[in-house]
């Protein structure tokens, strides 16, 4: 039989009326009561490209900035949810289909034209309704203790073909991995892309991971040979690990090769949000000179997209690569790329 | 039979309503899933739902929980009458040891294997990795049964002339068998619903492709399709285990026995044993805290940005980890008094009821409450006080097993006593029965907060926004591949969770005769 134990008992109510108090007071805590404006940014980029351009946004303009981290699509899930309720002001994503989904919710505000021509009107919303602000490139990351230049493949197609049994890593959950489906899909016919998936789904059976940041890591360690990541997930671990660790390299395909993708990454206001004009100038920000100089600087190794600003990291230059010719609409919401992963039985 | 009187006594109005309420707010989740359900029409979702890739990874799901289920009861039991009913050496010491691996979150332990092995992957990763980190669920509540059980049966078997086996299989195992399978419950309902630690070892389930299908592709409705699958497989194990548990009915450990049970000698087998022991806690525990100790000392440098230093989210992780568990501990002690004390039929489905939240995905949960508090209380939205909602609503029945166990435990005559000097119904609630349950409430607090501690996925949706937890730190730096810089959140998650473990740890070792004992 349990001894009475009063003050334990009396303990356990006593601290869980203080928890459930504090957890009150915090809770009204976090509106914020000063006159201050605070904007709310949902965030899908990278933490370390966002930390840096809302430092210096906050420095300049004193407005407040609080951001709030996740997969860019569950955060589109999230505003979805929340509809014209939601607190957010802003959402800055790594892709463009998150927007354009969100485009197509009717849930986005006009980005003044001052801001959209700081940058060429091919990486912005083809409706207005979000700013391109940094873009990254397909490329081929593979093992050079595994694999010589000579044996690296110039088009994506040649992904599929089984001689990379065992040897090729993807992420068909990354959302870096659609724009190359829809470009394939776009190119060769919906028949081809799924082949093809099907072919490297095969491939890849060992390697299946869920992101590019581990595709890359894996191939570095060995345990595959070869990827298609981002070029930008390929420098940041060599920042990380320090050169002396890498047994890996990228390579480029082929011109105009259909895996041979340019992302863009941008952001948009929120058609709710109460503070447009604050809102308005965070978009303006990004794309000016200043905050794309940030961009061209930091450790996300992205190519800026505005004020004429070019990369300042030992990259390709922008200007010289020599993507797939697919557009922000051709991509649209990812849906049709979610279709064909389906079908492949890769999702 | 003091449990027929019990079962005729009149359900307190407050208890009862009190408990319908926990129910409801429980099955808010399945309320939402239902409705987003709704806007995915038939063909879209069983163009999602029937094809092949959905069998292999119901086929994962179900291998990895019978398995990881079946050596987890192994293990559990083995260990539990090792350290209460054999001689072994150092058992005090390997008591406090092996309830450990229960604080180090699943996904540190992967992160950790992975980091450094990256070949312990898929399936045989998978089984290792939750093993190690579940069979304390099984151990726990069996050692404090196989402590607090007559060991008179067990004498009266072997004098019949069972052998020393035969005695343990048909007496001793019989007489825990009920709470084995609680244990066993809880550890596959946690696969279920497990998806961090997965997702870093590469092994796909059922819950992993929701989460991939919410992060991949914008459709919540026909995520939220899939997951109804999983509270279908929730219910099978839930029936499973109730069917088990009433045919184990006559078993039911008695806990009031006056004496200690003698302990076996294990003789040639002594050192053996504590190999195995030894072993197991190496793989549980010395692993995952030698590489986050490893990480942190090869460097924590890293070209992403801290966004709250460990102190900070260290602070907000055991505000609303300890808010969170006092919650609910407090959420299951109705529902606990209510089915205990009236045992009918409709009382155990509402009991049973609030099981379903633990299969869960907690992303689910969040965009379920994300839709109830936008639509009926907007001014919680993103405070604290929501997200603390959330994880007493995903972690209720982990609350509620510890407080049933110990509400069973409560003579309910003593109530009567009190009640019978004239004491009011809830002046004998707070003098007498609180302090009863009180270690019960304060294991459940416990299980509660270690659980809390390590949440992930509703935490990114519910935090209140610039504000960071140990676990959304943790899984910033490692989704950067900064191990380094990662390490010092996982052992902060670590640190905070070993007092919890060891307190846990604690109240299932106390003896429940130990007042008689010191008399």
């Amino acid at each position: 039989m349990a001894r009475p134990t009063g003050a334990t008992g009396k303990w356990l109510m006593g601290t869980a009326l203080a928890s459930i108090l504090m957890a009150a007071l915090s809770g009204c805590g976090a509106s914020p009561g000063s006159s201050r404006t605070t904007l709310i940014l949902y965030n899908g980029q990278h933490p370390q490209t966002t930390d840096s351009l809302v430092t210096a946004f906050e420095h300049q303009t004193g407005i407040q900035v609080e951001v709030r981290s996740n997969d860019e699509d569950v955060l589109a899930d999230q505003i979805k949810e929340e509809g014209t309720a939601s607190p957010a002001d802003l959402i800055y994503t790594e892709n463009s289909p998150a927007l354009e989904y969100l485009q197509s919710t009717k849930l986005l505000a006009r980005v003044p034209q001052s801001t959209l021509s700081r940058v060429p009107a091919k990486y912005n919303s083809p409706a207005s309704d979000w700013v391109g602000v940094s873009a990254r490139v397909s490329v081929l990351v593979y093992n050079t203790t595994l694999l010589k230049p000579s044996q690296l493949p110039t088009s994506v197609l040649a992904l599929a073909d089984p001689k990379w049994r065992g040897l090729l890593a993807i992420a068909p959950g990354e959302t870096d991995f659609q724009p190359i489906i829809t470009s394939i899909a776009r190119t060769y016919g919906k028949t081809t892309a799924l082949k093809w998936l099907e072919g490297v789904g095969a491939n890849a059976q060992q390697n299946r991971y869920p992101d590019n940041e581990t595709i890359t890591a894996r191939v570095n360690s060995g345990q595959a040979a070869i990827g298609i990541i981002n070029q930008y997930y390929w420098y940041r671990l060599r920042a990380e690990i320090g050169s002396s660790q890498m047994r890996s390299a990228i390579s480029y395909l082929a011109p105009r090769n259909p895996g041979y993708v340019v992302d863009v990454s941008g952001a948009a206001v929120l058609k709710s949000s109460r503070h447009q004009a604050a809102a308005d100038r965070f978009l303006a920000f990004l794309v000016s000179r200043q905050g794309q100089e940030i961009l061209a600087h930091s450790d996300s190794f992205e190519y800026p997209l505005g004020s004429g600003v070019v990369t300042a990291r030992a990259l390709r230059p922008f200007a010289s690569l020599q993507p797939a010719p697919l557009t922000i609409a051709d991509l649209g919401d990812g849906a049709e790329a979610v279709a064909l992963l389906h079908q492949s039985q890769l999702l | 039979m003091p449990g027929v009187v019990r079962a005729r006594r009149r359900i307190p109005r407050a208890v009862l309503i009190a408990s319908c309420l926990v129910a409801v707010l429980l099955l808010l989740p399945l309320a939402f899933l239902l409705l987003e359900a709704r806007q995915v029409g038939w063909t879209e979702l069983s163009a999602l739902l029937f094809r092949r890739v959905t069998a292999t990874l119901l086929w994962n799901m179900v291998q990895l929980a019978v398995v990881v289920t079946a050596l987890a009861a192994v293990i559990g039991t083995g260990a539990a009458w090792c350290v209460e009913r054999s001689d072994l050496p150092g058992r005090r010491l390997l008591a406090m040891l092996l309830v450990l691996p229960l604080a180090i979150p699943d996904f540190v332990v992967a992160f950790g294997w992975v980091s450094v092995l990256p070949a312990v992957s898929g399936y045989g990763g998978a089984v290792l990795v939750m093993t190690a980190g579940l069979y304390p669920l099984v151990y726990l509540p069996v050692a404090a049964s196989l402590r607090g059980a007559d060991p008179s049966q067990e004498e009266t078997a072997r004098t019949l002339g069972l052998g020393p086996w035969r005695a343990f299989w048909h007496v001793t195992l019989r007489q825990t068998r009920p709470t084995i399978l609680a244990g066993c419950l809880l550890v596959s309902l946690a696969l279920l619903a497990e998806y961090g630690a997965f997702e870093i070892l590469g092994y796909q389930t059922f819950t992993t492709e929701i989460f991939t299908e919410f992060q991949a592709a914008i459709n919540a409705p026909a995520a939220c399709a899939l997951s109804l699958v999983v509270v279908l497989i929730g219910l099978v194990v839930l029936a499973g285990e109730g069917a088990l548990r009433d045919r184990g009915r006559v078993a039911r450990a008695a806990h009031n026995s006056s004496r200690a049970a003698p302990r076996h000698r294990l003789g040639r087998w002594r050192w053996p044993a504590v190999g195995a022991l030894g072993s197991l806690i190496a793989v549980a525990l010395g692993m995952p805290i030698g590489v986050i100790v490893y990480w942190m000392v090869r460097g924590g440098s890293s070209t992403l940005p801290q966004s709250a230093s460990v102190a900070n989210a260290a602070g907000h992780t055991v505000l609303y980890s300890a808010a969170a568990a006092a919650v609910a501990t407090a959420l299951a002690m109705p529902v606990a008094l209510l089915a205990v004390r009236s045992p009918i039929r409709a009382v155990r489905l509402l009991e049973r009821s609030t099981y379903i939240v633990q299969g869960l995905p907690g992303l689910v949960i969040a965009l379920a409450l994300v839709f109830f508090a936008l639509h009926y209380l907007p001014f919680v939205y993103q405070t604290s006080g929501l997200l603390i909602g959330a994880y007493a609503i995903l972690f209720f029945p982990l609350a509620y097993v510890a407080v049933r166990a110990s509400v069973m435990q409560a003579p309910v005559a003593l109530e009567e006593v009190a009640r019978s000097l004239g004491r009011r119904p809830l002046a004998v609630r707070l003098r007498v029965t609180l302090p009863l349950i009180a270690p019960g409430l304060a294991a459940a607090f416990c299980l509660v907060f270690l659980s809390a501690v390590t949440e992930l996925t509703a935490t990114l949706i519910l935090v209140p926004t610039g504000v960071q937890t140990l676990a959304t730190q943790f899984w910033a730096f490692t989704g950067n591949v900064s191990y380094g810089a990662a390490a010092p959140y996982a052992a902060a998650m670590v640190a905070i969770s070993v007092v919890p473990g060891i307190l846990l740890g604690r109240w299932f070792d106390r003896r429940p005769t130990r007042s008689a004992e010191l008399s």
